[in-house]
């Protein structure tokens, strides 16, 4: 009831907002012009099939990471207004199937500073194109290791936090608890090993104990069905029983196949974490601290449904390129990756610090929050796990672990 | 919920009330606005005791005092409004609608009227004080914050958080003249003695800049560099300068220091260690004591301007946010 109320009224002042921008802008409308055309970021969006949920009460929106997006080009123009420099965003949704690096070619020729909601295998063909060598990408979707690893590319720059560092924040966290006995399930997905071998990293770099390490698989079949809990509620207990001691059930199931069914279904009353239950995010819902609850109503007034992860990664992909160009006072691709990397680069990201890029993947450095579906319930890294740099380099691959070698 | 909530207000009331049976009427007060409680905490200057704990709207935030040391306005962020304090009588005498999600609020140096930025809507409202009435509304960059008024009171200075800007508001003709870019999420902004410069903390950015007022350029710029502190905690919000316009005392946010800045070099001094996730700052009207509100320690830091040293600490409402200071 209050949400809704909020929008309206949102909707109201927003009408408002641009009436009366009016006189204003004009005073700067001089400056705008003489900038000339406003510079254009592509949002490359590939076409995949929607996260299939357990719970009817999620969903992956249409606009999912796009709202964002466009929430944050609202943004950086309004800031741009001030200083005479417009963006504008052009959006491409590649068909499903699509071969990304044809399809890109002919739009490198026209864009050097691309946002890639693209997944892992999609990112690598566009990086890998010619055309493509001096632009920068920034990747708003992907968590893969490798491509921070082997298979990082120069001019890729990622957003989302590796899955190497969701394990980190989460044994953190748990080391931190005492809670450092973990039965670890892992699902039938490549993702799912990845994930539950990163959690095992993990354990070992943080002094977390995999009592076991369990594979499991089960074929959810229909998962909108009128019957059905009475088997969960054999099967799950079956998939945990006879483990050693443990105080956690870390789960690696990326697909959403059993790890919803588990919470209050285990074989012993512990908790669940991992990609189900208690998660490492970059983003949430109801995350507030830091500012966050004014981009969550600004957010909610503009796309009328609350912000996921991915809107996030959409929204800091545009507000980047706004504070590399600002900042930096250049438009050209090759300046601004230079800008990037470097020393003076910061970005604001309502997590209570500059977020900046490693030099050694670039791998945006961030702290990142553990969260149920409802609630936040930290923040990782956690109090007293050291670095002699940033904090946030206890998370993820540092730089003495890296595979990464740049061939450009 | 909402039970829950009204028996903590009611309970607050009995305790508030108890407090000020047995209180009498003291020279300096200290108003201190409580984000999670609801409440404004007021202290004895000299004992630092709570007189008082005073029910406001919900998430109270920015609190000026008013010229006449009449009125305590306090910007209430989600119920839209400002609760207006009776100084004589310590409770919430009128509200006056704000516009939505009002931050923090000044007042023209007349104290006729208000002047609030509103977070969510981008916006700087100009209120009459005496009945509400809106005069007018300024449009600026994202999630403006902190408001700083020229001693002439013909200039307005807001920041804005994600834009990353403080703009300069021309009064008369209620107008933005300049937009002056500064290091990233800027929280207050504050003009220095005299008036010629104007002063923004950029909590993000980590340092504070120093902009000419009449030049609109950013001159120079401070940094600080804490041995055993990592850059990244290094959070410049609250700024105060000191009554003889020496000193600059800049609260560090989550380093937990206040640094000492000499105003004629712009160098730090002195670091002084508080509570954690120090917000706010305010002088007592002697100028010889500062006060820090610890937002993550709920607590109040008493710090000696002449000796630099802080003398000590008292309990405050949960997360402290920002003070006014009754003489």
């Amino acid at each position: 009831m209050r949400c809704r109320l909020r929008s309206a009224a949102g909707a109201a002042l927003g009408l408002l907002w641009v009436l009366v921008l009016q006189p204003v802008s004009s005073a700067f409308a001089a400056a705008a012009q003489s900038s000339g055309a406003p510079l254009a970021i592509l949002y490359l969006a590939g076409a995949y099939p929607k996260a299939q949920y357990l719970s009817l009460l999620q969903t992956e929106p249409d606009d999912d990471g796009e709202a964002g997006a466009r929430l944050a080009l609202n943004e950086i123009n309004l800031t741009g207004r001030f200083v005479g420099r417009q963006y504008a965003l052009d959006v491409v949704r590649l068909k499903p199937g699509a071969d990304v690096a044809a399809e890109a070619k002919p739009l490198l020729a026209k864009f050097d500073l691309v946002i890639a909601n693209l997944a892992a295998p999609d990112l690598m063909a566009l990086a890998k194109t010619p055309e493509a060598k001096d632009a920068v990408i920034l990747d708003m979707r992907t968590s893969e290791d490798f491509l921070r690893q082997e298979q990082c590319a120069r001019n890729v720059f990622h957003l989302p936090p590796s899955t190497a560092m969701q394990a980190d924040a989460l044994a953190q966290f748990l080391v931190a608890k005492g809670w450092r006995r973990w039965l670890l399930l892992r699902g039938p997905a490549a993702a799912d090993a990845a994930f539950a071998d990163d959690i095992r990293l993990s354990a070992a770099r943080f002094g977390g104990k995999i009592v076991e390490d369990r594979r499991y698989a089960y074929d959810v079949g229909a998962r909108r069905v009128d019957t059905g809990y009475q088997q969960i509620q054999r099967q799950m207990p079956l998939a945990t029983s006879s483990a050693p001691p443990h105080d956690v059930v870390a789960v690696a199931d990326a697909a959403d196949l059993f790890g919803d069914y588990l919470p209050y279904n285990t074989s012993e009353s512990r908790l669940v974490v991992g990609t189900q239950g208690l998660a490492p995010v970059a983003w949430h819902p109801a995350f507030q601290e830091y500012s966050a609850l004014q981009m969550q109503h600004r957010f909610e007034i503009a796309a009328h449904r609350p912000m996921t992860e991915r809107d996030y990664e959409g929204w800091l992909a545009v507000r980047i390129i706004g504070e590399a160009v600002i900042r930096s006072g250049r438009t050209e691709a090759k300046s601004l990756g230079d800008f990037l990397r470097g020393d003076d680069f910061g970005v604001a990201g309502f997590k209570g610090q500059a977020l900046n890029f490693r030099k050694w993947d670039q791998q945006l450095r961030q702290p990142l929050l553990l969260a149920t579906p409802l609630m936040v319930v930290s923040m990782s890294p956690q109090e007293g796990f050291l670095h002699p740099r940033f904090l946030t380099d206890t998370l993820g691959i540092d730089q003495p672990e890296t595979k990464c070698r740049f061939t450009q | 919920m909402s039970i829950h909530a009204m028996r903590l207000t009611s309970a607050l009331i009995f305790v508030a009330a108890l407090i000020a049976d047995g209180a009498v009427a003291h020279a300096s007060q200290i108003f201190i606005s409580n984000e999670r409680d609801n409440t404004v905490t007021v202290l004895d200057g000299a004992t630092l005791s709570i007189i008082k704990t005073i029910p406001v709207g919900v998430r109270p935030r920015g609190i000026v005092i008013t010229p006449d040391h009449r009125e305590v306005l306090v910007c209430n962020g989600d119920s839209g409004d400002i609760s207006v304090i009776d100084v004589e009588r310590l409770e919430v005498s009128r509200r006056l609608d704000s516009g939505p999600d009002p931050e923090t609020l000044a007042l023209s140096p007349d104290g006729d009227t208000v002047y609030v930025s509103n977070e969510d809507d981008s916006m700087v409202t100009l209120l009459a004080r005496a009945d509400g009435a809106v005069l007018a509304k300024i449009p600026v960059g994202i999630e403006p914050e902190g408001l700083a008024v020229s001693a002439d009171g013909k200039t307005v200075i807001d920041v804005s958080e994600s834009t990353s800007m403080a703009h300069f508001i021309d009064v008369p003709s209620r107008t933005v003249v300049a937009n002056v870019l500064v290091d990233a999420r800027p929280r207050v902004a504050a003009f220095s003695p005299g008036g010629k410069d104007v002063w923004v903390t950029s909590e993000i950015g980590g340092t504070v800049a120093i902009i000419d007022a009449s030049m609109h350029k950013v001159k120079a710029k401070i940094g600080f560099d804490l041995p055993g502190v990592r850059k990244e905690l290094i959070s410049p919000v609250g700024l105060q300068f000191s009554l003889d316009g020496a000193s600059a005392f800049v609260a560090l946010g989550r380093a937990n220091r206040v640094a000492v800045v000499d105003v004629a070099t712009l160098k730090v001094t002195k670091y002084l260690l508080v509570g954690d996730r120090v917000w706010q700052l305010a002088l007592s009207p002697d100028g010889k004591t500062l006060y820090a509100v610890n937002g993550l320690t709920n607590d109040l830091s008493v710090i000696d301007v002449a000796s630099l040293k802080v003398l000590r600490s008292t309990p405050v409402g949960r997360l402290p946010w920002g003070l006014a200071i009754k003489p």
